[in-house]
């Protein structure tokens, strides 16, 4: 038997990685690496990377790549897509690079429809820099410059992007994931499989937004990386497909739906598994 | 077939005849026509021009363009390239070929484009054409000087480039062969374990030799060192036996350029030097021609930028007085009454006899 961790991506030149562990983000890059195999689309993948912990990620995918600025890669993104139309063009950024630095281009990027897909891994702080708040730290959330917790009184509201996005008449498909356990993991990468689908055919902009655990920059034990993520994050940061064909969600939908779906694992669970 | 042209369409279509397909923009005046031109004629001969939504996303789309290959620009006035510096930086280390248009308000722009707005060590090859003629010429060997070294190169214009009609033509230059881009991207090596990446960090690929940081920042710094020895144009007249020499550059130096042939046709010993390079700076030229001469003037519309350069290059052989100076219309964009050949020749004769430098002419203002 193969174990999960033991799985190496195609699309892989090596499986070292110097992210901490219990990092969310080496989960999300296989699922949309995965995603990409599986779709057949490995010989046309051009990917942009922002900057940030999965910076990291640039020498070992073996994909057509550019390195980005901080912020920027969505606008770096279109400049290829516009003069490679075939080929299948995705970004790479954390919130800190995506929903921060760089607000605007990726708001600009979805609302013109651009047909690329830009993948944020959301952990709610900058991760590299040793613990610090972004924009999407939820409130309560301790970080290095918010001590006490996010006070919406003092640091304001978190931005909850995958909602912002869906908004925008650009914006084809949104979905958020997690990858925090392994149900959460297989249906993120159906939303890798869906985003890319919606660029294949043409359809515009596409959006993956992956909850990920930085128990590092939450401060907390690596175990506790999962549930932490659950309970804090995926509390405000709702999972599911915020747009679908153009069609928006509503938050409500989407907390019936997750509450099925846990419903449906824990009973697959009794059942003796859970098919990934 | 010569044509009447506006500047800003003889360079668009100069860029187009070099084979550049992608631009992007943000309008700002002067510049904002350059644009026009580029929306209007891109889609005609099958590239892209996208009004982008900031000089951020403008610059960064150039840059995606670039990684394919593609020959791209972007521009804008200082300002607009002040936003745009950050991205200059990173562009040049990753050693992407951009070409960038700046339709300066004036010559304010020296120091940012010469020195660089941005971070690091890096070098841009700044031309600076003085007519629209030469506007055309220097946009085409923009885009192959900035192939051949996989550098940015910038083309400086101003209000007068971007706006004057002059009866030119537009014929592509064939300025030789440059090497193949077997660094673009195209998305085709995924998973062969040969996929490419464009890092201006000198990153490679896991398994690949990785110059890393320092070496990569050591070879682009030499790479500088060897533009210096080969790029450098410049046009110099009536300097051998010139007591006084005036330098300036661009239109200002076409300006300059009429007035001492006139000042040589009445037998004043005068020449000038006109920079067509600002980086690489023609500094063998202004210095051989400071060799002998009493005064080296230098005439700018800024308060004094290039003079930097002219000294580092003139180093005590004779003074370097400034006899520009900053001159706008009431809009602050356009042409101030200093750029006028009678004012210049009092100023130029003012210096050449030793007299009083006459006082900088004040524009009407607007009444607000
Ligand atoms: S700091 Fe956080 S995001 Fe960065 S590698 Fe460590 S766990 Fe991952």
């Amino acid at each position: 038997m193969k174990l999960v961790g033991q799985a190496k991506p195609d699309l892989l030149l090596s499986q070292e990685h110097h992210m901490c562990p219990g990092c969310g983000e080496p989960m999300a890059l296989r699922g949309y690496l995965e995603a990409i195999s599986e779709l057949g689309l490995t010989q046309r993948t051009i990917a942009v990377h922002g900057i940030g912990c999965y910076t990291s990620f640039s020498m070992t995918t073996d994909l057509d790549l550019v390195q980005a600025l901080h912020g920027r890669a969505p606008s770096v993104a279109t400049g290829i897509k516009r003069m490679r139309p075939d080929a299948i063009v995705f970004t790479l950024q954390g919130d800190g690079d995506m929903v921060n630095e760089g607000l605007q281009e990726v708001l600009h990027t979805a609302a013109r429809g651009e047909n690329i897909t830009c993948v944020l891994l959301n952990n709610g702080v900058f991760g590299e820099t040793g613990g610090h708040m972004t924009a999407t730290t939820v409130l309560g959330q301790r970080t290095k410059n918010s001590l006490d917790g996010r006070d919406a009184n003092y640091h304001g509201y978190p931005i909850l992007i995958g909602d912002l996005i869906a908004r925008l008449q650009g914006a084809a498909y949104v979905a958020r994931g997690s990858v925090h356990n392994a149900a959460g993991f297989a249906r993120t990468k159906r939303m890798f499989k869906r985003a890319f689908e919606t660029q294949v055919r043409g359809e515009g902009f596409s959006f993956v937004e992956v909850l990920t655990m930085c128990p590092t920059g939450w401060f907390i034990p690596t175990t506790e990386g999962p549930s932490y993520m659950n309970e804090t994050l995926g509390e405000v940061h709702i999972m599911g497909e915020l747009k679908v064909d153009g069609v928006i969600r509503t938050t409500d939908e989407l907390h019936e739906e997750n509450i099925r779906k846990a419903a449906e694992i824990e009973a697959a669970l009794a059942r003796g598994g859970v098919d990934a | 077939m010569k044509k009447l042209m506006e500047g800003s369409e003889a360079m668009a279509e100069a860029a187009i005849a070099a084979g550049c397909r992608f631009f992007a923009g943000y309008p700002m005046t002067p510049f904002t026509e350059l644009l026009e031109h580029f929306a209007r004629r891109m889609p005609e001969v099958g590239g892209v021009c996208i009004n982008a939504e900031s000089e951020l996303e403008a610059v960064g789309m150039a840059w995606g363009a670039l990684a394919t290959g593609a020959r791209a620009a972007t521009g804008s006035t200082g300002q607009g390239l002040s936003l745009m510096q950050e991205s200059f930086s990173e562009i040049t280390l990753a050693e992407l070929p951009l070409v960038i248009f700046n339709m300066a308000r004036g010559q304010q722009d020296y120091y940012q484009s010469t020195r660089g707005g941005g971070h690091g060590d890096y070098r841009h090859i700044v031309l600076a054409p003085a007519d629209l003629a030469e506007a055309i010429e220097l946009t085409q060997l923009a885009f192959h000087l900035a192939d051949t070294w996989r550098n940015p190169v910038l083309v400086y214009g101003d209000y007068l480039t971007a706006h004057i009609q002059e009866a030119v033509e537009v014929d592509p230059l064939e300025l030789g062969p440059v090497a193949d881009k077997d660094w673009a991207l195209d998305g085709s090596l995924g998973g062969t374990g040969r996929s490419r990446i464009i890092s201006p960090l000198g990153f490679a690929k896991t398994g690949r030799r990785s110059p890393g940081i320092e070496q990569h920042l050591r070879t682009m710094t030499d790479k500088s060192r060897q533009i210096e020895a080969a790029e450098v144009r410049v046009e110099v007249g009536h300097v051998d036996d010139a007591q006084t020499v005036i330098v300036a550059f661009g239109t200002p130096g076409k300006f300059v350029r009429y007035v001492v042939n006139q000042l040589r046709a009445d037998g004043e010993r005068i020449g000038f030097v006109r920079p067509i390079t600002l980086w690489p700076y023609p500094t063998d030229a202004v210095a051989a021609a400071a060799e002998g001469a009493r005064t080296v003037g230098v005439f700018e519309l800024c308060a004094g930028q290039m003079i930097d350069d002219v000294r580092l290059s003139v180093l005590g052989r004779a003074p370097v007085v400034g006899i520009g100076g900053i001159s706008t219309d009431g809009s602050g964009f356009g042409v101030g009454p200093l750029l006028d050949a009678e004012i210049i020749r009092d100023r130029i004769l003012a210096l050449h006899r030793g007299e009083t430098m006459p006082p900088l002419p004040d524009n009407e203002r607007l009444e607000v």
